[in-house]
């Protein structure tokens, strides 16, 4: 942190500091206007997990609450990188297939080529860096909508997956590392020791800011309200991790299985990163104004072109993170890796979290939050038995609400308050 | 009033292929004045303020600035200069907040993080410094804005770059009675505050109200500029229809041309 002068002169046009009640009636007066935010997939996921639970009490099992974090991972990375397509308006319907292409390539230069895991992998997001490359480039200087452009991809890179498979064979993979992203669990103290470290860490953000924002004589959130989330943050992830920790094996004597799984902290770490990008930086900045306004932000000197090309350039090199854990959790890649309803699962989190489908609105953590109510679909209407048919309906309901919100919550938000 | 202006314009042509948009067009803006640009659809306002913030290139004529012969190439040697231009379809984002808005493309950092406390604070002077007080909250976006607070926040956002010549592009053109009053009395704060503001609009009332000098474009040619105390409301109609009132505007056939003292005619060389 930099220290600048501190002006004595407060601000003219500002109110004076909110109380705690203040903080709560801006919320709701911001939900009224349509501001929802995350606000529908939290319900959502009380509410199914609730039902799930009375329809099967094994769902609140220690092992099942395992199961959602990695059946739910690859969908969410794929979410996080579709946010920022979706922040400008652009759809990234290639996504899916891309994250089989990268898992493809990756699988290959493991297993087939024989190479160490860590060129494999830098193989695999260089080929979504690529990809990213030429679907931003087609959008943003040739000018083809993005629809038409990853739809094309979609059915490309589906036949590049089944050319890399040659024909529909799948490839094992054997190496620990890639493997144990999803079936590797951390030691219960060391992942006490990462839940303190991202306790410790938010909280010191937070206070921070609100020291340094108090200082120079702006509006703070009320201390007590900061002090609110972290204690709510500390609660979570402590019971997140405690619950990771129980013994989740039948008999613990022949294998122990306890702890969170390796793939619990990538996700935290990405989700972390991205916040800070998406908010802290003026790249991030610069994404959210071109979503919004591209007119204004071409007119601000803002290079349009260059944010749309690495927006696509993020989200297929965030398909690729999400193929190699496809490829991890399966521990083969086959030539429907990334396909069938992974994009619609991906396009489906981020929508469901929060994130509008015109531009302009949505948070890392709404990818974290949607992915989190797919995996518990997933993962319950596999506990429930339901035949394929069923579930596909299901999902494509949900998917249909989660839209709907999005698009009504616009529709009111031209009252939207207070951030 | 000062002797020289901030802005002087002369002997400009600007063609598009065959069209010629501005011939010979004079055109000074002086620091702590209101000078209103009006003119029909089509009689080149535009393209003269397009060609002052350097998104045109001009095809002839000379650029005085503080007295001084200057290049404007691009919108950065305009901006560079301290020319800040509000866009009639107010170029702001709904989707951040009024600061966010209000330094887009220019963020402060430190390091690789956005500096927000001291983007919040210069924020929150300039619009004190405009005694600007009807935004509830700079975190607001802009899209639970007002249109009169939408218009506020694009010209403090032009004035917050230490600029001396803000030009409004019909700024009061989508508002109400209330809203362009406020707004008007914001342009003319401009003004006491040293700044040269050009104002382009259609609404006579708004001109007198508010400029100190009135610019009257007629196809291209820049008719007459002459002080707001010299010049009644119909005669300046009379220019923009007509190109001439009276002795001000383009000489007749017969030839005439007495004009006030402070008048630059078109044909001025």
């Amino acid at each position: 942190m930099t220290t600048t002068v501190v002006q004595q002169e407060g601000p003219a046009a500002v109110t004076p500091a909110p109380t705690v009640g203040d903080h709560v009636r801006s919320y709701l007066a911001r939900v009224r206007g349509g501001d929802l935010g995350s606000l529908p997939a939290v319900i959502g996921l009380v509410v199914l997990c609730v039902v799930f639970a009375i329809v099967r009490p094994v769902f609140f099992s220690a092992a099942n609450f395992a199961n959602l974090f990695t059946q739910g991972a690859a969908v969410t990375v794929i979410a996080m990188g579709l946010i920022f397509v979706l922040l400008l308006g652009e759809i990234d319907l290639s996504a899916g297939f891309a994250s089989g292409v990268c898992a493809a390539i990756l699988a290959n230069v493991v297993s087939v080529l024989g190479y160490p895991w860590y060129v494999a992998v830098l193989a695999a997001l260089a080929t979504g860096v690529v990809i990213g490359l030429t679907l931003g480039f087609l959008v943003a200087k040739v000018g083809i909508p993005s629809f038409v452009v990853t739809l094309a991809g979609f059915l490309a890179f589906q036949g590049v997956v089944l050319l890399l498979m040659k024909e529909g064979t799948n490839i094992s993979i054997s190496d620990g590392v890639i493997v144990g992203i999803e079936n590797d669990r951390i030691p219960p103290a060391i992942g006490w020791v990462l839940a303190a470290v991202a306790v410790l860490g938010y909280a010191a953000a937070q206070l921070l800011r609100h020291r340094n924002r108090a200082a120079r004589g702006l509006v703070t959130d009320p201390i007590a309200v900061v002090l609110a989330r972290i204690a709510g943050l500390a609660v979570l992830i402590g019971l997140a991790v405690l619950v990771l920790n129980q013994e989740r094996s039948i008999n613990p004597l022949i294998t122990s299985n306890k702890g969170m799984p390796v793939v619990v902290p990538i996700i935290g770490v990405l989700l972390v990163f991205w916040t800070f990008v998406l908010n802290r930086t003026a790249y991030g900045r610069h994404l959210y104004a071109v979503g919004g306004n591209q007119e204004a932000a071409r007119r601000a000197g803002i290079n349009v072109d260059r944010i749309k090309i690495s927006a696509f350039v993020i989200c297929s090199g965030m398909a690729a993170i999400g193929g190699i854990i496809a490829a991890s959790k399966d521990r083969s890649v086959d030539p429907n890796t990334g396909g069938s309803n992974v994009l619609l699962y991906a396009v489906g989190a981020a929508v469901i979290g929060g994130t509008s489908l015109f531009g302009g609105k949505g948070r890392m953590i709404n990818a974290v939050l949607g992915g989190a109510v797919v995996a518990v679909i997933i993962n319950g209407m596999g506990l429930l038995d339901l035949s394929s048919g069923l579930k596909y309906i299901f999902t494509g309901l949900v998917l249909l609400l989660a839209a709907g919100v999005d698009a009504l919550s616009r529709r009111r938000s031209a009252a939207t308050g207070t951030r | 009033m000062s002797a020289t202006p901030l802005l002087e314009l002369r002997g400009i042509d600007k063609s598009f292929g065959p069209v010629q948009v501005l011939r010979d067009v004079a055109f000074s803006a002086h620091p702590g004045e209101v000078t209103a640009l009006v003119g029909d659809n089509g009689a080149g306002k535009s393209t003269l303020v397009k060609c002052i913030s350097g998104i045109y290139p001009t095809d002839a004529g000379e650029f005085l600035f503080e007295g001084k012969p200057v290049h404007i190439n691009n919108p950065r040697d305009a901006a560079g200069l301290g020319i800040e231009v509000v866009y009639q379809d107010l170029a702001l984002c709904d989707n951040l907040d009024i600061v966010q808005n209000m330094f887009l493309g220019r963020e402060k950092r430190s390091g690789i993080v956005l500096d927000e406390p001291t983007m919040e604070q210069l924020a929150a002077e300039t619009l004190a410094g405009l005694s600007v007080r009807t935004v509830k909250s700079l975190r607001q976006h802009v899209s639970s804005l007002s249109g009169g607070q939408r218009q506020t926040v694009a010209i403090a956002k032009a004035v917050l770059w230490n600029s001396k010549l803000v030009i409004l592009d019909e700024p009061t053109a989508a508002l109400g009675v209330a809203q362009t009053a406020q707004v008007l009395e914001l342009v003319r704060r401009l003004a006491d505050k040293g700044l040269a503001v050009v104002l382009i609009s259609h609404n006579m009332n708004d001109v007198f109200a508010v400029s100190d000098r009135i610019a009257a474009l007629y196809l291209g040619q820049m008719v007459a500029q002459v002080k707001t105390t010299e010049i009644t409301h119909s005669q300046v109609v009379e220019l923009i229809t007509a190109g001439r009132s009276g002795n001000l505007g383009l000489a007749t056939e017969s030839g005439n041309g007495h004009e006030p003292a402070d008048a630059t005619p078109g044909a001025l060389r």
